[in-house]
């Protein structure tokens, strides 16, 4: 891994030409202007040309600069696009903006160079209004195709109650319902080809096997599925937008319904960008409960998935046992934070509060009580003939493959690629710990499972060392921006107390600067990029969702597998329809 | 005269009977799921829960008897009635105990085979009358499924018949007072099990209305009532292929103290419980897995019993 000046120096070299300024941000990602025209030149050598190219796009936004404050010296724009690019061969981030001028610009778009950019430009156009040229369909992707406006524009509006009262005359209801009708054509099927009529079956929003509103139209031949798109934007709650009128601190119960099952796991990548962003190192005490709370919510959403994914193959029991146990990691949550699957508990620079007593004794008996219990459901689920016969070589893709779409976490690394961003990236104090990345081979949903079951088991082993080396002293950091600041300190010296009553009256105002920090959560590669301009709530936070990614593979990996393969495969990816909307 | 009323008495108390049972299964399986999923399962409504079945009943009964308007009426009301009739008139040659029958047929099994062959019109017509894509499927897969599980059925059952030289369950039952036919037909008795459960459309043979991907399969657009004849028909079929499965193949209502009766009802309701236990064990196997196993497997498997059945009988 090569430090941020470097590899800016090596790439700006190889790019010269294409670079119109190197930016400075807080959390040393390389980032790059590139002018509009350049882009493909720019775009091309990156993926292509240079020595260990940079092949996966993890994330496509767009920042909408017409009212920041604090642009510095960057280049002037109405509009930026950001290409966020990773290379795995060098272990590092890369960040390609690209400054745009007018009320509803136009760019190329990057599909040709990474395949991701598909869904990324399509949501860019439904937030932002920006039309990416040569885009095969470029269409509204979270919001209704009625919806008027782009949402994450500044001048559209961010509560129900700056809108107009709502009014459905006959006319828009027509519209609404004519929007609803369902046209094979508008989603890339044919009705026919010479010696098949096809079938084209509504899965969802509402079905059973979907795990939540995800809605796909299925183009059937027999039970042969041709092709599987996927409908999304039903669970869509505008968390970026929310963020844009939240105060830092008060945003972060926001990221916890991102992906609902992980809890803590979403407040983690948030709450240290913004302390990037403010520059508060963290304690060790908070450090290690931060870990040991985002293990135990990483085991809680494996255990979900583990139940659900045994139920879509059909079998009804495991999911029954399997939710006793996560009832085992609430009651633990419970006594530690007070809340369960939401408990919103850290906080920036630390954590809520200290542990409470006795909440060693509780870990601990988890800790002896769950590996019993996996062993018997490896008996139950993954040794089931049917089991196997169900998902071995079902919905497989090569690593190569899964790097190119951008797929992250255990769906990864069931193809034999031991990446984890707990040990090639490590944030948070992982590099403290010591654990296994466990791969599987075959990268089919039997492998995917296999991963996930031995990941429950490490984690297991991160709690363990959290429990017998959990460090004493102070729960948050003694910094002005930590949020809010201890309350026994408030008591004693009047610095403190002023900051705790602006920090709970106002928010913390922290200072300008871009910042992107990732994560390994429990479903893949979960990111968050916050971009402060010197005031009490971010001016633009983007977040980067491993389910969104995930989806987007579905109809690739689905194409020609039978109806229960399909949900075979739904299962096995393991997503969260709120990671997927946001 | 006398003999019309026993008759018309035995008339009363089988239909009773099962279909007391078949009421009485809901509550059974219920409970036993539970137990094997670390639940508590139905337990406020009367003792043990048991009188949850009588509340669900009522609550049935007056549930809105809906047709759906894109539905083929006729025959969307039709279905579930063919399943329920033909199973419950296969009961009519299922001997009880001695003298507890309606009908004593030299073809019972020939009867009762021919009967669940038209339960697959149940589901077929259901899955086509609703006009729903859903619907259609799991019609479809029904009919496959049920089409090549009764064969091996059918062949399943001759080692039975070839052993005894009837078709009378009366005399199938007598023939066993020595040896149950468990032991000579083991694997008879494997094969009619593995195609019963799958004519009751049972986990894991569930696929017609496999609910993670056809959300109820052939019966998606019923409810009310009409689903609840489904749903019985669906108990009544796991009671009678419980209830055959003793007769064919353990002694039927032979045992020693207690009275035939009681030993005819401890036995299915053992059955039973193993087709539950399945519910609560397995997965769904794929569409095309669950046909190859039963042609690639079942079906060798039921001719090599026949045949070495026929042997040993000749020798």
């Amino acid at each position: 891994m090569m430090s941020a000046p470097e590899i800016a120096q090596e790439l700006s070299e190889q790019l010269v030409g294409s670079i119109t300024m190197v930016q400075e941000t807080r959390d040393e990602i390389p980032t790059f202007w590139v002018t509009r025209d350049q882009l493909p030149a720019a775009a091309e050598r990156l993926c292509r040309q240079i020595a260990d190219p940079f092949t996966t796009l993890f994330d496509l936004t767009a920042i909408d600069e017409r009212e920041r404050v604090h642009r510095d010296d960057q280049p002037e724009a109405d509009f930026t696009v950001v290409y966020h690019l990773f290379s795995f061969a060098r272990n590092q981030h890369l960040r390609v903006k690209v400054p745009l001028h007018g009320e509803h610009p136009s760019i190329q778009t990057s599909i040709p160079f990474w395949v991701t950019a598909n869904w990324y430009e399509r949501e860019v156009f439904d937030m932002f209004g920006i039309t990416f040229d040569g885009h095969p369909e470029l269409r509204r992707i979270l919001m209704p195709p009625t919806w008027k406006g782009h949402p994450l524009r500044k001048e559209h509006p961010a509560r129900a109650t700056e809108f107009e009262p709502f009014e459905l005359t006959d006319d828009d209801e027509d519209a609404e319902q004519d929007a609803l009708r369902f046209r094979p054509e508008d989603w890339g099927m044919e009705r026919r080809t010479e010696d098949a009529d096809f079938l084209f079956l509504n899965l969802g929003p509402q079905h059973p096997g979907t795990h939540g509103v995800l809605r796909m139209a299925l183009q059937l031949d027999g039970e042969v599925i041709v092709n599987a798109v996927p409908d999304i934007g039903y669970h869509h709650r505008g968390a970026e937008k929310m963020a844009e009128r939240q105060t830092w601190h008060t945003y972060i119960p926001y990221t916890d319904r991102i992906d609902y099952l992980s809890g803590v796991q979403n407040n983690f990548p948030y709450v240290l960008a913004v302390e990037k962003l403010a520059g508060i190192e963290v304690p060790d005490r908070a450090k290690t409960v931060r870990i040991m709370m985002a293990e135990l919510f990483r085991i809680a959403s494996h255990l979900v998935w583990y139940g659900t994914f045994a139920q879509d193959v059909g079998a009804l029991s495991p999911v029954f046992f399997m939710f006793v146990d996560r009832e085992r990691i609430f009651d633990i949550v419970e006594a530690i934070c007070g809340g369960r699957m939401h408990p919103s508990w850290f906080r920036i620079g630390g954590v809520a509060h200290d542990l409470p007593q006795g909440w060693d004794r509780l870990v601990s008996e988890f800790l002896d009580y769950l590996p019993g219990r996996l062993d018997e459901y490896d008996r139950v689920v993954m040794k089931n003939r049917i089991f196997k016969a169900r998902t071995r070589g079902v919905g497989r893709y090569r690593r190569e493959e899964a790097i190119e779409w951008g797929i992250t976490g255990p769906n990864l690394r069931a193809c034999g690629f031991d990446w984890d961003f707990r040990k090639r990236h490590p944030y948070g104090g992982y590099e403290a710990f010591d654990f296994d990345v466990p791969t599987a081979q075959a990268g089919d949903c039997y492998a995917r499972a296999e991963v996930r079951i031995e990941e429950i088991r490490q984690s297991l082993r991160i709690i363990r060392q959290c429990l017998d080396n959990m460090p004493g002293g102070p729960f948050k950091a003694d910094h002005p921006l930590t949020t809010p600041p201890v309350k026994a300190a408030t008591t004693k010296d009047i610095e403190t107390l002023i900051h705790h009553f602006l920090g709970v009256s106002w928010g913390p105002v922290i200072p300008p600067g871009e910042a992107f920090q990732g994560i390994e959560a429990p479903k893949g590669f979960t990111g968050y990029y916050l971009i402060s301009d010197g005031s009490t709530g971010s001016y633009r936070t983007r977040i980067r969702a491993p389910s969104f990614a995930h989806m987007q593979t579905v109809p690739w990996i689905s194409r020609g597998v039978l109806l229960a393969d399909l949900l075979a495969i739904l299962g096995s990816i393991d997503f969260v329809l709120a990671d997927v909307d946001r | 005269m006398i003999e019309t009323g026993g008759h018309l008495l035995n008339v009363v108390i089988v239909l009773g009977t099962v279909l007391t049972v078949a009421a009485f299964l809901i509550w059974y399986e219920r409970r036993l799921l539970a137990l094997w999923q670390d639940r508590y399962g139905p337990n406020r409504v009367g003792p043990f829960g048991l009188l949850q079945v009588v509340a669900d009943m009522i609550k049935i009964f007056f549930k809105e008897d809906w047709v759906p308007p894109f539905a083929d009426r006729f025959v969307f009301v039709l279905a579930p009635m063919a399943i329920m009739t033909a199973v419950l008139m296969s009961f009519a040659v299922v001997p009880l105990s001695p003298g507890i029958w309606v009908a004593d047929s030299n073809i019972g099994l020939l009867f009762i085979l021919a009967m669940s062959s038209m339960t697959v019109y149940a589901s077929v017509l259901g899955g086509w009358a609703s006009n729903s894509k859903y619907a259609l499927l799991g019609g479809l897969r029904s009919a496959a499924q049920m089409v090549s599980y009764e064969v091996f059925m059918g062949i399943s059952l001759m080692g039975v018949v070839v052993l005894t030289g009837s078709f009378r369950l009366i005399d199938i039952v007598e023939a066993q007072s020595g040896l149950w036919n468990c032991i000579p037909q083991f694997f008879g008795m494997l094969i009619f099990a593995v195609a019963g459960i799958a004519e009751t459309k049972r986990v894991p043979f569930d696929l017609p209305e496999a609910e993670a991907e056809l959300v109820a399969g052939y019966h998606t657009e019923y409810s009310g009532m009409k689903f609840g004849m489904f749903f019985v028909g669906e108990y009544l079929g796991v009671t009678l292929i419980s209830a055959l499965t003793v007769i064919l193949y353990f002694g039927g209502w032979q045992g020693p103290l207690l009275p035939p009766i009681v030993w005819f009802f401890l036995k299915t309701f053992a059955v039973i419980a193993v087709v539950i236990l399945l519910r609560a064990s397995l997965p769904r196997p794929r569409f095309d897995q669950l046909m190859a196993y039963g042609w690639k497997v079942l079906l060798p498997l039921a001719l090599l019993n026949l045949l070495a059945t026929g042997v040993a009988v000749l020798l």
